[in-house]
């Protein structure tokens, strides 16, 4: 019970009307930056660094967290009304919520999303709460065998989402060529740069994003006829209230993808890529995978609650040991050595109040949070009754704006552009693009891991299987890649046992 | 300007004795001749959350803490290819006065492991502000004390048994893992991880034996009792007498010269802006980052990171550069990391 006891004393530390007010203030700035795309949680917390400099640590850090759970829950909303994911880690958002908005049905979506993020973040804090250094003991076990596992998991529940499997391996493979563009930090060498220094960056996640999904649909709207389908969704309380009614149903995807956002946030596999394997799971296993992608609740849900269980988890890594389990967590780590706080293993001893300041903080504002964000939800679904002429330049400029803060360069916006292009032909032909955006999300990262593990097996396979836990997750992540396949094998031999059965009696 | 020069004049000149006028007459021109015009821009080469990013967030906080420029300041990180994107940016800005950019040994080693078309010439070289010091830190559940001990350990056992982490490749962690290996006859498997943070959790989750991370980068695991500094690879102790551990000090570790292992590396921590700028331009900034240095806030910082406290400006840092390239240039060329065709 020391934890409760620790817990109720953090509570009023954070309940202060200063306090208070820092908490909103971060999370309306978070949402801001969520909305916009390209500026992402960890630019907006390292922007406003400095300016908490002269606070008390506790303050400060309450604001800086409540920008990263704003723009956790917003950035779902660009995804759901434009198909333009406003963060990375909201991309696979895009894939059911988009096409909800297309029916109307805008509201639901986006309450959907905002609840399930509320739930991941409450099942990830209660985590932190009751069982921080357990947990980070275990973070401790990862090393590269286990990542790259990890990453083959995720890649394997996402193979075979698109009706050709041969299509999805070219996309994926697009992918992993743009992801290996830059420094390969393993040998120390540049790849793919052609001595041009622009390139030294590598190609941006987000500007490739951006022009896909945002560009893309934008294209494939104007050869529609100029006009964005039945979007114009009423959205009221009682959207609210009946799309609540409706999750209960979902409750083993909320609770497998708040599992897995978790176990991201810790490992740390981070927010985007656990959005992926919540999706990707999810839809493997619902009842209704097949219609995933044509708009179901449940692939919004599945996401976006992973995605926000993984951020929060994240923070606890950090805390217990002084590891950053997402890049916002890295930029916060410099931020408590700037304000005079050891971060490791000793800071939950040493800094009582300042941590379950924070704890609790998370508590209440996620509640905040998930009000604020709803009611917000009009405001943005109003953006949909402008007419189209008027909406999509503005929506174009501000994939301009969005690809170009990423990294301050002009020559983004050309990719972007190039990309956009790229989005609408590879629609048209069928290529699935989100094997695409996941390979080249976590592409590099795979190929790291898995050369760390060669480099310290020397080209021994068996590492992967040289521990139960690495074992475990490279069996899990096989049986997903040939899921299908066993599935069919499973049926067929049922069918004939029954039928051998059959012809006995 | 000439108001502000005056202005400037009046604080450091006029205060004390009229005895001292005459030399402060000279020295105050070169002090406010020019002035940033909008944002100054920090350059980093390398991640969010990094040492060299924190440095730079620290000397932000300071400059506005202590309002030392009219101007406001932003750190921008360019971590793209190791930072050569950052570098390569400040080269490209040629003239460009409003950029500023924190350098490490990266602008010797990049430009001869991957060919980058870069020199430290090309830009101009404001002050060395620290140095930072390497150790060598073995997991604390391992019985090894001394570095001979454990050398001598990874001797006996067969060749790529022993697992040393570090960041990057072909740069400055791999470079005293070749010139170990060198001295004590071992051999080190080299693994290459994104940053220093994770080279510190993989030996507290022991999947590598060592590593030979900066005191910032070790500092919380070493606390927690996780890991045990072997060594510090400079020519003299740490100066930071306070108790880190429970019985030890930064200046109780012994150096690696002392226990019978010769490597010794150090890695400036410097400011430079672009080429094509004036001297006033770069007199403005070594003056601001005395100012930053002077302060208790810049003291507490560089202690609590064990940094070594130096500062070199004008002559004296060129005179360091170009030694300290020719020593990095050497130990790439002997590990064979130069970039072949």
């Amino acid at each position: 019970m020391n934890e409760l006891d620790a817990l109720f004393h953090g509570f009023a530390i954070a309940l202060t009307w200063y306090n208070i007010g820092m908490m909103v203030i971060g999370i309306v700035l978070g949402i801001i930056i969520g909305v916009l795309p390209g500026l992402g949680g960890p630019n907006g917390v390292a922007i406003l660094l400095p300016l908490t400099f002269t606070m008390p640590p506790t303050s400060a850090i309450i604001m800086l967290s409540c920008i990263y759970w704003g723009s956790l829950f917003a950035g779902a909303i660009t995804s759901v009304l434009f198909n333009i994911p406003g963060e990375t880690h909201s991309v696979a958002t895009t894939f059911d919520g988009y096409p909800l908005a297309q029916q109307g049905r805008a509201g639901e979506a986006l309450t959907a999303s905002f609840t399930g993020s509320f739930f991941g973040a409450l099942v990830a804090v209660l985590l932190i709460t009751f069982l921080a250094p357990l947990v980070a003991k275990f973070a401790l076990k990862f090393g590269p065998p286990e990542f790259f596992a990890v990453f083959l998991l995720t890649f394997c529940s996402f193979v075979g989402t698109g009706k050709d499997p041969f299509k999805s391996i070219i996309s994926m493979m697009l992918g992993f060529g743009l992801a290996a563009i830059g420094m390969d930090i393993v040998s120390g060498e540049l790849r793919m740069t052609f001595g041009w220094s622009e390139l030294l960056r590598g190609i941006d996640f987000l500007v490739v994003v951006i022009g896909l999904f945002g560009l893309g649909e934008i294209l494939f709207s104007m050869e529609d006829g100029l006009a964005f389908e039945g979007k114009s969704a009423k959205i009221n309380t009682k959207v609210v209230l009946e799309t609540w009614k409706k999750l209960p149903k979902y409750w083993l995807t909320l609770i497998r993808s708040a599992a897995i956002g978790c176990w991201m946030g810790i490992t740390p596999g981070g927010a985007t890529a656990a959005s992926f394997m919540g999706y990707g799971i999810a839809k493997r296993f619902s009842p209704d995978g097949d219609k995933f992608g044509t708009g179901q609740l449940e692939g919004v849900i599945a996401p976006e609650t992973a995605a926000h269980a993984s951020g929060t988890a994240a923070l606890l890594p950090m805390l217990a040991l002084g590891i950053p389990g997402s890049a916002t967590a890295a930029v916060l780590l410099g931020g408590l050595m700037i304000w005079g706080l050891q971060p490791g293993p000793l800071l939950f001893v040493e800094q009582k109040e300042f941590v379950w300041g924070l704890i609790a903080s998370m508590y209440l504002s996620n509640i905040a949070g998930l009000i604020i964000v709803l009611s917000t939800v009009p405001l943005f679904a109003a953006i949909l009754r402008i007419p189209f002429a008027i909406i999509a330049p503005v929506i174009i400029v501000v994939c301009a704006i969005g690809a170009y803060t990423v990294h301050g360069a002009m020559l983004d916006i050309w990719f972007m552009l190039l990309f956009g292009i790229a989005g609408y032909v590879l629609k048209k032909l069928d290529y699935p693009l989100a094997p695409l955006v996941l390979s080249l999300v976590l592409g590099d990262r795979a190929e790291v891991a898995f050369r760390q593990t060669m480099m310290g097996s020397k080209g021994g396979l068996g590492v992967f299987w040289s521990n139960w836990l690495v074992g475990t997750i490279t069996t899990l992540a096989l049986v997903m890649l040939f899921w299908p396949v066993l599935a069919f094998a499973w049926r067929k031999l049922r069918r004939s046992q029954n039928g051998a059965a059959g012809s006995t009696t | 300007m000439r108001l502000t020069m005056f202005k400037s004049f009046n604080k450091f000149c006029l205060r004390p004795l009229s005895g001292a006028l005459l030399l402060c007459a000279i020295a105050a021109p070169a002090l406010a001749d020019w002035e940033p015009t909008k944002t100054v821009e920090i350059i980093v080469p390398a991640g969010a959350g990094g040492a060299a990013d924190q440095m730079a967030r620290t000397i932000q906080g300071i400059v506005v803490k202590h309002q030392l420029m009219k101007q406001p300041m932003m750190v921008i990180n360019k971590s793209g290819s190791s930072g050569a994107e950052g570098i390569m940016d400040v080269k490209d800005a040629k003239g460009d006065p409003h950029k500023l950019m924190a350098a490490f040994s990266a602008i010797y080693t990049l430009p001869v492991a991957v060919n980058l078309p870069f020199n430290w010439r090309d830009l101009n070289p404001v002050a060395m502000i620290a140095l930072d010091e390497f150790l060598l830190w073995v997991n604390a559940e391992t019985p090894y004390k001394t570095p001979k001990e454990y050398l001598a350990a990874v001797k006996a056992a067969p060749p790529d048994t022993f697992k040393m982490g570090g960041t990057g490749s072909k740069r400055e962690d791999q470079i005293i893992t070749v010139a170990l290996d060198k001295v004590a006859g071992t051999k080190f498997t080299y693994i290459p991880y994104k940053s220093g943070a994770e080279a510190a959790t993989q030996l507290v989750g022991k999947h590598i034996e060592s590593n030979v991370n900066n005191p910032s980068e070790n500092i919380a695991q070493w606390r927690a009792g996780e890991v045990r500094a072997l060594c510090v690879f400079s020519a003299q102790h740490m100066v930071y007498k306070d108790k880190i551990t429970a019985d030890q000090s930064w200046a109780d570790i012994p150096t690696c010269k002392e226990s019978g292992v010769d490597v010794e590396y150090q890695m400036l921590r410097g400011f430079f802006i672009p080429g094509g700028t004036t001297k006033e331009q770069v007199a403005y900034y070594v003056d601001l980052l005395k100012k930053v240095t002077a302060t208790a806030d810049w003291k507490e910082y560089i202690s609590k990171q064990a940094l070594k406290d130096v500062f070199l400006t004008g002559p004296e840092f060129v005179k360091f550069l170009e030694k300290d390239e020719a020593f990095n240039t050497k130990l790439m060329n002997e590990a064979g990391f130069a970039h072949k065709e």
